[in-house]
């Protein structure tokens, strides 16, 4: 007769359940492992932890996006390429055109939101499935970045009207990206990826929209019967992951000096891969901003140790593989 | 059941003392069934009677139960339907088991296909499928694929299906629920036609007008129990109803005395249409008003379309609806949850794992789902504000958790459905539209639920109530609205309504 009162689980229990924590274990376990392969202590100096840090900032801004993305349910392979697509139009209007940043800036931010509605609007209204649409558009916008780059890498190298080249400056707001500051230590796009991750977090847990965005991952159906806005929700989402493609195509441009219509092949996957080692469910309604950027500090470690190590790319990537699938078994949830 | 100068039907099939349980609950207790050559047996009984685990049994679904089957004298425990098959029981689910994607031939011979040569030989599917469909009076093309044919098309190949499996025993769940009446009639034929070959047919249906019609015998479970089996002669319609119904009607839960306000919500031939174009309407023109302060109960068998009435004045069809639904004497807006919860509309749906809860969020996190937009104005969530609601609406409903931060999944049934309800009680709706509010629920926290309801029509908002238990239904109610095949077929007030009253009229009797 008596309504039973509902106990939570044991310490040890949550925290294991809690995928922040089990992330922290993950970066603290890869940590370990460089301390014990330091590569006669190439791991303890300062260098090397700040290109670690620097060289994860582009894949964790694109985690940012991808984490929305997920935790709404969907998932968005297109992010490499409107990466690339954004590199290259940064660098036709700052190199060539000689545009403004003030300009350039957010008419490429504009361009990657676009194609995130654009996905999000093919999902939301035909009722594609977010992997076939994302794919098309990763496709689709591959192809534009191509065009619009007529096929060469967008450098420094200008053609001038007579068929020769000549040198550009590389211009200023590339140096200003591609500086660190505080004595060296902080590369701006790490300052960047933070901002990225604050702002993706402050939507994520204090603003109505992300909200929903756990509820429609977590149920659609119950969601949309509870009168959440499923398909503007949704594509607001996709948006916020292009958005988040653009800036890393910015970085990426800046630090290149160059636009390349091929950057950021298969990033897409390299991000989905963080989200996950993070302890985001790909199948949605669980996850956070915090457990993704502990994931992207878990594989960009694991790969500056391997790099550090001398291990060839060949075995990197295998062994990436192999970790990912650990991680994801790792978060496997006991079923009562 | 055997007339005078005849030889007596031969006893196909035997079951006795037949129980099963689900855990701890208890859903089938000493039954027995017999089913003999060339009759009709209907198998009758309330939702939740048991029916369809009887059936399972027989047909090797469950294979965890107590008792024996007896097929034509052998005993025998299917441990498989393709066993049951084997033995020459076929049992035709509500549920159709084709593959939409391959054609009604290859779906007929599905698991036994013919071959030559280690190859399927279509030609000979074909042809042999063909001449059944053509024997059984079908016309369907059997090259066509499945899932390009009309529901009742389907229907029909299903049957052809199992009578393809030269089954002796035949059973039915609810056949005709996408046929209309011409299939029927078609479907009839069919059936007589078996008779006379000599199987046994047991057909489950809640249809009077078709238990008339086609019954020999007729046995009746009532509440996972056999309560009885007589020739269909000896067992009108009334003394049917009666059988199913039987229990004692205690005032278990007394409804409050409430003074009923103003007319709150009018319907006037509202309607949902069918999924296909030719479809019969879910909802047929159905005029109903409930005023405020007063519980309506909403009775009905499965396919009645209860429900979908529900679904279509919540917006969940957008405009798919046809006919006036008025709130308050304005016109109520349909076009999606959204809309509905604006303007004052809840809705607790029948399933709440699958459709009332995000079972991955926190408690506080479903209770203020619906109410967000207000609870968060100009978009950031406050929640110190949310944890104060939930903190409101578990104290009124009694709701027992260690710690709102829980997930629900973790809760128990009672409590999943009181965070349901305080959704709903979160946006203080004007209309209340119950589904099924007590269903798997224990019985404490039932009680808590129905002195809630109480309470809310006290404060004047109006309640409309779908449960399929009749005694729930009797309690809470004011009035009663019965339906059956999405048509509105009798309404009673508290004095007037009776169990057998309401359960004829969900089998289809208009009084």
């Amino acid at each position: 007769m008596t309504t039973r009162t509902e106990k939570s689980d044991g310490v040890l229990r949550r925290v294991w359940a809690n995928p922040a924590s089990r992330a922290v274990c993950a970066l603290v376990l890869v940590m370990l492992l460089g301390c014990f392969f330091n590569a006669q202590g190439a791991f303890f100096k300062l260098g090397t932890h700040r290109d670690a840090l620097r060289q994860a900032s582009v894949f964790g801004i694109l985690a940012c996006g991808m984490c929305l993305v997920i935790i709404s349910g969907g998932i968005d392979l297109a992010v490499g390429s409107v990466l690339a697509l954004v590199s290259v139009t940064f660098s036709l209007m700052s190199v060539h055109w000689g545009w403004s940043p003030l300009l350039s800036v957010p008419i490429c931010l504009a361009f990657g939101m676009a194609c995130g509605a654009v996905s999000g609007g093919i999902i939301s209204w035909f009722r594609i499935q977010p992997f076939i649409a994302t794919l098309a558009m990763m496709v689709f916008a591959r192809g534009l970045a191509k065009t619009v780059s007529g096929g060469m890498k967008v450098s420094t190298a200008v053609k001038n009207p007579d068929g020769t080249y000549r040198y550009v400056d590389v211009p200023a707001v590339f140096r200003f990206i591609d500086n660190r500051i505080l004595g060296g230590n902080l590369a701006v796009v790490t300052v960047i990826f933070l901002v990225c991750a604050a702002l993706a977090w402050i939507a994520l847990s204090r603003h109505r929209w992300g909200r929903y965005l756990f509820a429609i991952g977590g149920n659609e159906e119950a969601a949309r019967l509870s009168g959440v806005p499923v398909t503007l929700t949704k594509i607001l989402a996709y948006v916020a992951g292009g958005l988040m493609a653009g800036v890393a195509g910015l970085c990426q441009a800046a630090q290149e000096q160059q636009g390349d219509p091929e950057a950021g092949t298969g990033y897409e996957l390299t991000a989905i891969a963080v989200v996950v080692i993070g302890g985001t469910s790909l199948s949605g309604g669980r996850g956070g901003i915090g457990p993704t950027m502990l994931g992207t500090l878990t594989i960009g470690y694991l790969d500056k140790i391997l790099s550090i190590n001398a291990v060839p790319e060949a075995s990197r990537l295998m062994l990436t593989g192999v970790i990912i699938v650990l991680a994801v078994l790792a978060q496997r949830r006991r079923r009562s | 059941m055997d007339s005078a100068g005849s030889t007596p039907a031969p006893l196909l099939v035997n079951m006795t003392g037949i129980s099963k349980r689900f855990g701890p609950v208890s859903v089938l207790r000493e039954v027995s069934l017999r089913i003999f050559g060339g009759e009709v047996l209907i198998l009758a009984g309330e939702n939740g009677a048991g029916k369809s685990t009887l059936i399972k049994i027989l047909g090797g679904v469950h294979t965890d139960f107590e008792g024996a089957i007896e097929i034509e004298g052998r005993v025998v425990r299917p441990q498989s339907p393709l066993e049951a098959n084997a033995l020459g029981v076929a049992v035709i689910y509500q549920e159709l088991s084709l593959i939409p994607s391959m054609t009604v031939a290859d779906n007929i011979f599905l698991g036994r296909a013919l071959t030559r040569g280690g190859l399927v030989d279509d030609g000979a599917q074909v042809r042999q499928a063909q001449r059944l469909l053509d024997q059984l009076g079908i016309e369907i093309d059997v090259t066509r694929r499945v899932e390009d044919l009309p529901i009742a098309m389907q229907q029909l190949t299903e049957i052809a299906k199992a009578l393809a499996r030269d089954a002796r025993v035949i059973v039915m769940d609810e056949p005709t629920s996408s046929l209309n009446a011409p299939e029927v009639e078609k479907l009839f034929n069919l059936v007589r036609d078996l008779k006379a070959r000599g199987c046994g047919i047991v057909y489950i249906t809640h249809k009077m007008e078709e238990i008339e019609r086609i019954a020999d015998r007729i046995t009746v479970l009532r509440d996972g129990q056999h309560v009885g089996t007589a020739a269909a002669a000896d067992l009108p319609s009334e003394k049917l109803v009666e059988l199913m119904v039987g229990r004692e009607m205690e005032e278990q839960f007394p409804r409050h005395q409430t003074k009923a306000g103003e007319e709150r919500l009018r319907l006037e031939q509202f309607s949902v249409a069918g999924k296909t174009r030719d479809a019969r309407p879910i909802v047929d023109s159905v005029s109903l008003s409930v005023r405020r302060g007063e519980i309506v109960g909403l009775a009905g068998l499965q396919g009645s379309g209860a429900s979908e009435l529900f679904l279509g004045l919540f917006g969940v069809y957008g405009e798919g609806t046809g006919g006036k639904a008025l709130l308050d004497s304005q016109p109520l807006r349909i076009s999606s949850p959204r809309h509905a919860i604006a303007q004052g509309v809840a809705l607790l749906t029948n399933d709440r794992k699958a459709t009332g809860l995000v079972l991955s969020l926190s408690i506080i996190a479903n209770a203020t789902l619906a109410d967000l937009p207000k609870l968060s104005p100009g978009g950031w969530r406050r929640p110190a504000s949310e944890q104060a609601a939930a903190e409101e609406k578990a104290k009124a409903l009694s709701l027992r958790a260690a710690n709102l931060e829980m997930e629900v999944g973790s809760l128990s049934g009672g409590n999943q459905q009181k965070v349901a309800l305080a959704k709903w009680l979160q946006i203080r709706p004007r209309l209340l539209l119950l589904d099924e509010p007590t269903r798997g629920i224990d019985v404490g926290a039932k009680r808590e639920i129905y002195q809630l309801m109480n309470q809310l029509s006290s404060e004047g908002i109006a309640i409309l109530l779908i449960t399929s238990e009749l005694p729930e239904l009797l309690a809470m109610s004011d009035r009663i609205a019965v339906m059956h095949r999405g048509q509105l077929t009798a309404e009673f007030t508290r004095e007037t309504a009776t169990p057998e009253g309401i359960l004829e009229a969900a089998m289809g009797r208009v009084t």
